[in-house]
């Protein structure tokens, strides 16, 4: 079995390489991919490389980094980027730093369906898919199990248990998070300015009241580690896969589904509007959707991918960490981010800032 | 020769235009003209004064505005009083050796990068850190110290960072005073407060005024202290800037905070050379 399939891997990539030798030998590009810590680990761009010919050059970046980098040229100095699939069709339609995917050039069988079918669906703008998925993930609370068992629910990080040992970042995720710990629903007002407004002030007044409770609002995940793993923050809003690593060195500390359901977000490939290396990028796109590579991706970044049975790969201590967060149920309560319609950044920012500044 | 004497101005001068035009003044064109931009509709823009009016009208962004200056004069004070006597020190008592290995003490803090110092405090004076750790460990502490994310550790930080730009002015200026000036103020019967009051500050002041602009511009303009050190309570004017352009998307407003910046930082340091009556030229030259 295993020799068959060894075999079969030889003389595909054998066949593969041939056939990339001869097209590629007119065309081996540079690809420059701006992309999350992670998600283009060394082994798998030398693999990659020396199977297709082409050079990567990775830029590791986070959303909004990724969009301001993007909108400052234009679209351009990059041939393939990886925002979120609810970031994708508002920067496009305002400042234009996508192109439309051929998707004739990627092999969507290599995706799980039901992911590729909503990702096409949020990131379609003027009847043109401009995304499709690769690494999803969720967001909810780390805690330390022992020394805070009753954070269950965003809102309970501002309980007086555990006051002064809390942290979030001061961001779009924890309004969302709260508001929906509120038992109030951001996504069903996104296209309403006034009716979004009205729940962003709720947000604003809950975070006000519950800053005395906050250590410091985190701003990267190095940071987040370490007052986790020093005792300093007990609880605290964070991806899931930051409260798994912390699993391995300490039991105790794990990530929470929140009860009012964790926030799910899946991050994309996206051509920006300028790139010059497209087919680069599609080899790229079909090449780590294979599932042994995306297997490869998850061990080192911790989250899974869209890839199609690649999680027979994945490693058994990272399955069972899923389970033990994510019940059946807190996997149907996932809230899936939909697309930001463009201007709400304006509306959480004045709320973001208020409460930084609020006393 | 006049010809040849001219052709050799122009080429040193070359650099320095191209730096000014290219690295300053264009950007800042384009960033005042993004200033007046207003957002009308999707991908849509007209001509407005609404990213100021915007600032105005927000308390949160002047009061921002105005904690960040008064802090950073705060900061440039408290860095004068520490520095002038460690600079009197290097440039007046100390000789020979032991001058220039103070001086480079005052230095080797900056071989590292500010990122480094930063986290170098934060080391020093988390809850976890040395120094609560040392209190506790000597009974002075009965649990851990939280000494970081406070407005006290940002100050620290940025008197810190910006000491050795106000040591170096201040020791070049104290150094060119005569010490037979100073002889001669005891020799008429001046004590130590009326020599340091009537000879060695005006003197220094120069030295005192270059230092002290280089330093508030730096404290004005520093991102990095402020956010790491600073924590929940501290918001800095920079982090709305940078928050405006990268997270929130709204470039206009944050060029509009941009351009506020430039100008309130003008006007406090063409303020303080009025107030000690110096001149531009004078404190350069």
């Amino acid at each position: 079995m295993t020799l068959l399939s060894n075999r079969l891997k030889l003389a595909t990539s054998v066949v593969a390489l041939t056939i990339a030798g001869l097209a590629q030998t007119a065309s081996a590009d540079t690809l420059r991919l701006l992309t999350w810590g992670g998600y283009a680990p060394e082994d798998v761009v030398a693999a990659f490389e020396a199977e297709t010919g082409h050079t990567v050059e990775v830029t590791l970046s986070n959303n909004e980094e990724m969009i301001a980098k993007l909108r400052a040229t234009g679209g351009g100095g990059f041939d393939l980027a990886q925002p979120s699939q609810d970031r994708i069709a508002g920067p496009q339609a305002e400042f234009g730093i996508y192109k439309p995917m051929d998707l004739s050039k990627i092999d969507e069988s290599q995706f799980i369906p039901s992911m590729l079918a909503a990702t096409k669906g949020n990131t379609t703008v003027d009847g043109a898919v401009y995304g499709v998925p690769h690494v999803w993930g969720t967001s909810g609370l780390v805690v330390d199990t022992a020394k805070a068992p009753g954070v269950k629910d965003y809102t309970d990080l501002c309980s007086a248990d555990v006051a002064g040992k809390v942290s979030y970042r001061l961001k779009r995720p924890t309004l969302i998070g709260f508001a929906f710990a509120m038992g109030l629903d951001p996504f069903a007002a996104y296209g309403d300015e006034a009716a979004y407004t009205a729940v962003m002030e709720k947000v604003e007044a809950k975070l006000k009241d519950c800053k005395p409770n906050v250590k410091t609002y985190w701003g990267g995940g190095d940071e987040l580690m370490n007052l986790l793993r020093s005792g300093e923050v007990v609880a605290s809003m964070a991806w899931d896969t930051g409260g798994w690593k912390l699993n391995a060195d300490n039991p105790d500390i794990t990530f929470v589904a929140p009860a009012s359901g964790a926030l799910g977000w899946i991050d994309t490939f996206v051509l920006p509007a300028k790139g010059g290396a497209d087919q680069a990028a599609y080899d790229w796109i079909n090449y780590v959707m294979q599932p042994e590579v995306a297997a490869q991706i998850t061990a080192v970044a911790g989250n899974f991918t869209a890839s199609k049975g690649a999680d027979e790969f994945a490693s058994d201590e990272l399955k069972a960490r899923y389970q033990a967060s994510f019940s059946p149920a807190a996997v149907d309560n996932i809230k899936w981010y939909p697309p930001v319609p463009a201007g709400l950044e304006v509306i959480e920012g004045g709320v973001l800032d208020r409460v930084q500044a609020a006393k | 020769m006049q010809a040849g004497a001219r052709l050799g101005f122009i080429l040193l001068l070359t650099p320095l235009l191209l730096w000014l035009t290219l690295l300053i003044i264009i950007p800042h064109i384009d960033m005042l003209l993004l200033s007046l931009r207003e957002r009308v509709g999707v991908g849509q823009y007209a001509t407005s004064p609404a990213n100021y009016l915007t600032f105005f009208g927000e308390p949160l962004y002047l009061r921002t505005f105005m904690r960040t200056a008064v802090m950073s004069v705060l900061a440039t004070v408290i860095t004068l009083l520490i520095a002038f006597p460690v600079s009197f020190y290097i440039a007046k008592i100390a000789r020979g050796r032991v001058q220039s290995s103070l001086f480079l003490l005052c230095l080797v803090p900056f071989w590292v990068s500010e990122l480094v110092r930063t986290f170098g405090w934060m080391i020093l004076l988390r809850e976890t850190g040395l120094i609560s750790t040392l209190l506790q460990y000597l009974g002075l502490a009965s649990g851990p110290v939280e000494m970081l994310y406070n407005d006290a550790a940002m100050m620290v930080g940025l008197v810190y960072t910006s000491m050795l730009f106000m040591v170096v002015p201040l020791v070049t200026t104290l150094e060119s005073l005569d010490d037979a000036v100073i002889e001669a103020g005891y020799d008429l019967g001046g004590n130590g407060f009326s020599v340091l009051r009537e000879i060695i500050i005006p003197h220094a002041t120069p030295g005192i005024v270059s230092g002290s602009i280089v330093v508030f511009m730096l404290s004005l303009g520093n991102y990095l202290t402020p956010t790491m050190l600073g924590g929940k309570d501290s918001l800095w004017f920079t982090e709305l800037i940078y928050s405006q352009f990268i997270v929130r998307f709204n470039w206009e407003l944050g060029a509009a905070f941009g351009f506020m910046l430039l100008i309130l930082s003008s006007v406090i340091v063409w303020g303080m050379l009025r107030l000690t009556g110096q001149t531009l030229e004078k404190t350069m030259g």
